[in-house]
């Protein structure tokens, strides 16, 4: 007889376990309560000749009101529950283990950090947070682990993340959770989790181009975006040197944190965040990038966040750090 | 027993023949009848597509059809039925018959519109149906962008435009219900006077008058996308995919009210007429379901949780999604405590009315899975959320469209149906039903996505149950075909009141004239009066 | 059919399924009300998405903005409310009797609708020379907002371009009214046509006023 729940393969799997086992406790509870009073009522009170009518009852406030209420209060544990869980995995730790994803018609690319390349294939280490970052090349796609009990849309435009420490060594469906074309059911793959040792093996095994970080640097050159944001301040664009993680002003006096969504639209949308003192003159590269390239440039980007902030003579555009939690994805 | 039922001479099927007298009818008996036509027709081709996706799901392989093809079923048989089948079939076939009757009237306010609501169903059906043969679409009844408006390479404009035209039938029927139901109340037809099937009308037809239009225009902005190349959900021009989903779903959650609001309202009916009482909770019930109609308009990102929504949105979502549970809990509660100490049938419709109570339930209860956002998070998206609103639109609303086509039946064609294959019949769907999709439940749970031609083949054994129980459920949706239709000719006379029930509908001849009443009825009673009123019917 | 009148007279604009001119009213100006409403909700979607791709992008619509036809938008204003005036008096002139200032405040109407008509098929014939049109044609002079300008485009044609489709009906609807009242079918106990044709008239333009300053006026800022 085939299992009723997945294998609980993530920290936060039990805790989605026991919120459902409750839910289905009362499921059940109810639908028999329901289900029984109606068969009960329906045998008791059977219309034993035809002309006989029902008593005419019209109902009780108090009965209403007990019965609106109980169901109000059981509701209001449930969502306060659902929220509690929730917010556990809308909220990555501050230290993950990151991993790129590119999603797209009909494949999953996954991209480690020190430029290792994957397809399909996800390996993770037992007992860290793994963080996903995650974009789509096409149109929507969803990153669904059910033996994690995570999932998240992966959306064209934006970057999504979603994170999960695995607790049990093992390989696990990975699935297409979004509908997307043809091969939508053959968008699957697995996530392995291994111990850490054997981790570090598979890791350091298999040819690998340099890291996705020293790929951007080599890509910042060729686009000749050094031409304009230099370390020294003379260029006409910001200085990306400990830009990572800032909060900036813009323009239009807004504050955003330069996180891996805004330097993507940075470069594919120009226009759309100015920082203050600076003008619209950055071209856009729509079109001239892969979204690999972009994550090759997003970490490039971000490994400058480590080299010392430069004096600049321009009025400047960053205040003063607004923390150091790492940023996510939207 | 004896009796001398005979058929009144005159009523509103024998006042004129032939095509021109049905085509250019404007009385809304004959309208629903048209409707019954149309509707039963989509869902026929809805179920047989079904059919065929159970059929490939049997095994883990794709083998019976191609991926696109399976994909095309999907879509097709979401299209057909939400929009061809469960959003029309009660209002605009128990609805049209019954409201200008339930209070007293002639006709609606607006009996051409009617007619016109009508043939603007039949136009935007004609354009889905092209779509189908011209190839079909795949790009799932929710049409998300960027696939429906850049990748897809299917008939998403005919459809689109298809949808688009129904929209207005809905529309503009609702719209006539309300200006009824506001204006031409029989006098002494107080709000409070009137069956509870009318207020779920009217809250009805207030959903669909205010969210319709908004699909209508979703629609068109994924044809412009696609037409034109306009960019609206288009990233690259630094549009908004998720966007869409907002649009979409600020009507396509108030719909799935849309189609359970009526059989709510059904269900009210068949429990007061299967008990001789009238409806504990009367004023609650009412309440409950403008309340439904209200507080389902607040609560449609609670289908874009993993989407990319802010933790806040998905909060309010979630609650909100919670409370709109209460007012479906309260009514479920009412028409059970009905029961008590009623004089309770065991006719099929009533046998409907009490299965709509316990599947409604489950279904709504596992709403409550799917608003917590804990659970929703490794849910949505699976066969857990297609076993939730499966039970809710097939548990519910066919039951209930079901149950009020029986119970009304003899009011509309005249004619008693066979009781013992009509019993039989409900017993099939209802086993066929759980059969079919309770293992969803269990399949969603275990990670299977929706919308998977192939699968993993650990989920086989499930797979294979729910099929097996699809079998069932299609013979089970058959019978009725059979056995109604077959009344119409040789089935036995009804009188005007077969169920010894309370309410105007059963004053009037069965069928009944077409003007309705003879003279319009004033009212001085209670609704569901059993006490003031004679009780003994044809049937027991 | 029989319509259980018997053989009381009544009037020949009373529908069989209204005990009075005063009920049929009622239920046809309600009726009218709720149209309306879907109309509200309808249009609702794009200014919804306006708002948000405004907030979004203010710098990229405002450029946008400046680029249009502003003489053209005001003069059309201008028609509208003008319309709408005509409008209201012909329905009071259908309240009073007086068929010819009936007739003739319709035939006003649907002039004034028909200019402003006129003015939108320039505003379209210039833009499209313009490559304004979004597509794979489009063109928008300043480089770093052409891609976000595109959505305000897309969003220009779209409001507008369904905006005067309504305008095409409601002078659809005008021309069936104009027939009625030649006819002499209008008349102080029934100008319920006139009244709720009315409300539809001064629906579209009320969606005007609500177009033309956010699609026209909030580039102004901009030099150039």
């Amino acid at each position: 007889m085939p299992p009723l729940f997945p294998e609980a393969a993530s920290t936060i799997a039990t805790r989605v376990d026991n919120l459902y086992g409750f839910l289905i406790g009362l499921t059940v509870f109810f639908s028999l309560l329901i289900a029984g009073l109606i068969v009960y009522y329906a045998v008791r009170y059977r219309r034993r000749s035809p002309s006989s009518i029902g008593a005419t009852i019209h109902g009780g406030m108090l009965l209403e009101i007990t019965w609106t209420v109980i169901p109000f209060m059981i509701t209001m544990v449930i969502f306060v529950w659902g929220a509690s869980v929730y917010f556990a995995m809308a909220r990555p730790p501050d230290e993950t283990l990151n991993i790129y994803v590119v999603g797209k018609q009909w494949m999953w690319k996954f991209q480690h950090l020190d430029g290792q390349r994957e397809i399909n294939e996800l390996h993770v280490p037992v007992g860290r947070d793994v963080k996903l970052i995650a974009t789509s090349e096409d149109v929507i796609h969803d990153l669904f682990v059910p033996a994690f009990r995570v999932k998240a849309d992966v959306v064209p435009g934006r970057y999504v993340s979603l994170w999960f420490r695995a607790t049990k060594p093992g390989r696990y469906h990975l699935f297409c959770a979004e509908y997307c074309g043809t091969k939508h059911s053959g968008m699957i793959g697995e996530v392995v989790v291994m111990d850490p040792a054997e981790y570090q093996t598979w890791l350091s095994g298999g040819p690998t181009e340099g890291s996705l970080a020293s790929a951007g640097q080599k890509l910042f050159a060729d686009l000749a975006c050094n031409t304009c944001h230099r370390p020294d301040a003379q260029g006409r664009g910001p200085v990306l040197q400990g830009l990572f993680g800032k909060t900036v002003t813009l323009q239009s006096g807004e504050m955003v944190v330069v996180d891996e969504a805004y330097v993507r639209e940075s470069i594919l949308m120009p226009a759309a965040k100015i920082t203050a003192g600076y003008q619209p003159v950055m071209p856009t590269f729509q079109g001239l990038v892969t979204e690999e390239q972009l994550l090759q440039l997003v970490e490039y980007v971000k490994s400058l966040q480590t080299q010392p902030e430069v004096e600049t003579a321009r009025p400047p555009a960053s205040a003063p750090a607004a923390g150091e939690a790492t940023p996510t994805g939207r | 027993m004896a009796s001398t039922v005979l058929t009144p001479p005159h009523h509103y099927l024998n006042d004129g023949y032939g095509v021109k007298s049905w085509l250019l009818t404007r009385d809304h008996k004959r309208i629903a009848l048209l409707y019954l036509a149309s509707v039963t027709l989509f869902f026929f081709i809805g179920g047989a597509f079904a059919v065929l996706m159970r059929l490939e799901l049997a095994t883990p392989v794709g083998d019976l059809v191609t991926d696109d093809t399976y994909n095309k079923l999907f879509t097709m048989h979401g299209v057909m039925m939400v929009f061809f089948f469960l959003i029309p079939a009660i209002p605009a076939v128990l609805g049209n018959f019954l409201v200008p009757i339930m209070i007293g009237a002639k006709d609606l306010a607006f009996p051409k519109l009617n007619l016109a609501s009508w043939y603007i169903y039949v136009v935007g059906g004609l354009f889905t149906l092209y779509a189908l043969v011209a190839g079909g679409v795949d790009t799932g009844w929710t049409f998300y962008a960027p696939f429906s408006t850049v990748s897809s390479t299917t008939q998403v404009i005919p459809t689109a435009v298809g949808i688009f035209i129904t929209g207005f039938s809905s529309i503009l029927t609702g719209l006539n219900f309300i200006v009824t139901i506001h204006r031409m109340r029989a006098p002494g037809m107080t709000w409070f006077r009137m069956p509870l099937f009318l207020w779920s009308t009217y809250a009805t037809s207030l959903i669909n008058v205010l969210g319709t239009p908004v699909i209508a225009i979703t629609v068109l902005l994924v044809g412009a996308e696609r037409l034109f190349h306009f960019g609206f959900f288009d990233p690259r021009v630094g549009g908004d995919p998720v966007l869409f989903q907002h649009l979409f779903w600020f009507y396509s959650h108030p719909a799935v009210y849309i189609m359970v609001l009526p059989a709510m309202g059904v269900i009210s009916e068949l429990v007061a007429a299967g008990c001789r009482k009238p409806v504990f909770g009367y004023p609650f019930v009412a309440f409950a379901s403008l309340a439904i109609a209200v507080l389902g308009f607040l609560v449609w990102g609670h289908h874009m949780f993993v989407a990319g929504e802010s933790v806040y949105s998905a909060l309010i979502f979630s609650i909100l999604s919670f409370l709109v549970a209460i007012p479906s809990a309260v009514k479920v509660f009412n028409w059970t405590a009905t029961m008590y100490r009623g004089s309770v049938s065991w006719q099929t419709p009533m046998l409907y009315a009490y299965g709509f109570i316990g599947l409604f339930t489950i279904g709504g209860l596992t709403g409550l899975f799917v608003a917590a956002l804990g659970v929703d998070v490794h849910v949505t998206d699976t066969y857990f959320v297609v076993a939730h609103f499966h039970y809710i639109m097939v548990g519910g609303t066919i039951m209930g469209y079901l149950g009020g086509l029986h119970y009304w039946w003899p009011k509309i064609s005249g004619r008693l149906y066979n009781e013992s294959l009509a019993k039989l019949s409900a017993g099939v769907i209802f086993i066929g039903f759980n059969l079919t999709f309770f293992p969803q439940f269990v399949l969603g749970y275990l990670g299977m996505p929706r919308r998977y031609h192939a699968y993993p083949p650990e989920f086989q054994v499930l797979n294979v149950l729910s099929s097996a129980g699809a079998s069932i459920l299609g013979v089970g949706y058959l019978l009725p075909m059979v056995y109604l239709m077959w009344s119409l000719r040789y089935g036995r006379l009804a009188s005007s009141n077969p169920w010894g029930a309370v309410g105007l509908e059963w004053t009037t001849t069965s069928p009944p004239p077409t003007e309705n009443f003879a003279e319009t009825p004033t009212v001085t009673w209670e609704a569901y009066d059993y006490q003031s009123s004679p009780a003994e019917g044809q049937v027991a | 059919m029989p319509d259980g009148h018997g053989a009381i007279a009544h009037h020949p604009a009373l529908a069989h399924q209204f005990d009075d001119l005063g009920q049929q009213k009622e239920a046809a100006t309600l009726g009218m009300w709720a149209f309306l409403i879907t109309e509200i909700l309808f249009f609702g979607g794009m200014f919804l998405l306006y708002s948000v791709y405004r907030s979004m992008y203010p710098a990229a619509f405002a450029a946008a903005s400046h680029e249009m036809i502003v003489w053209a938008g005001t003069l059309n204003t201008c028609v509208l409310i003008t319309s709408s005036l005509t409008m209201a008096l012909a329905v009071h002139a259908a309240q009073t009797d007086n068929r010819r200032l009936l007739v003739l405040f319709l035939v006003a109407t649907m002039a004034l609708g028909t200019v402003f008509l006129g003015v939108k098929a320039f505003e379209y014939y210039t833009e499209f020379s313009e490559h304004h049109l979004p597509g794979p044609g489009f063109h928008f002079g300043e480089e770093a907002y052409a891609k976000q300008a595109q959505i305000f485009f897309s969003l220009y044609f779209m409001m507008t371009g369904l905006h005067a489709l309504h305008m095409i009906i409601g002078l659809g609807v005008m021309t069936v009214m104009l027939w009625m009242s030649l006819r002499g079918r209008i008349t102080p106990e029934y100008y319920t046509p006139i009244e709720v044709s009315g409300l539809y008239w001064h629906f579209v333009d009320i969606v005007w006023i609500f177009l033309f300053p956010l699609l026209y006026l909030i580039g102004r800022h901009l030099h150039g």
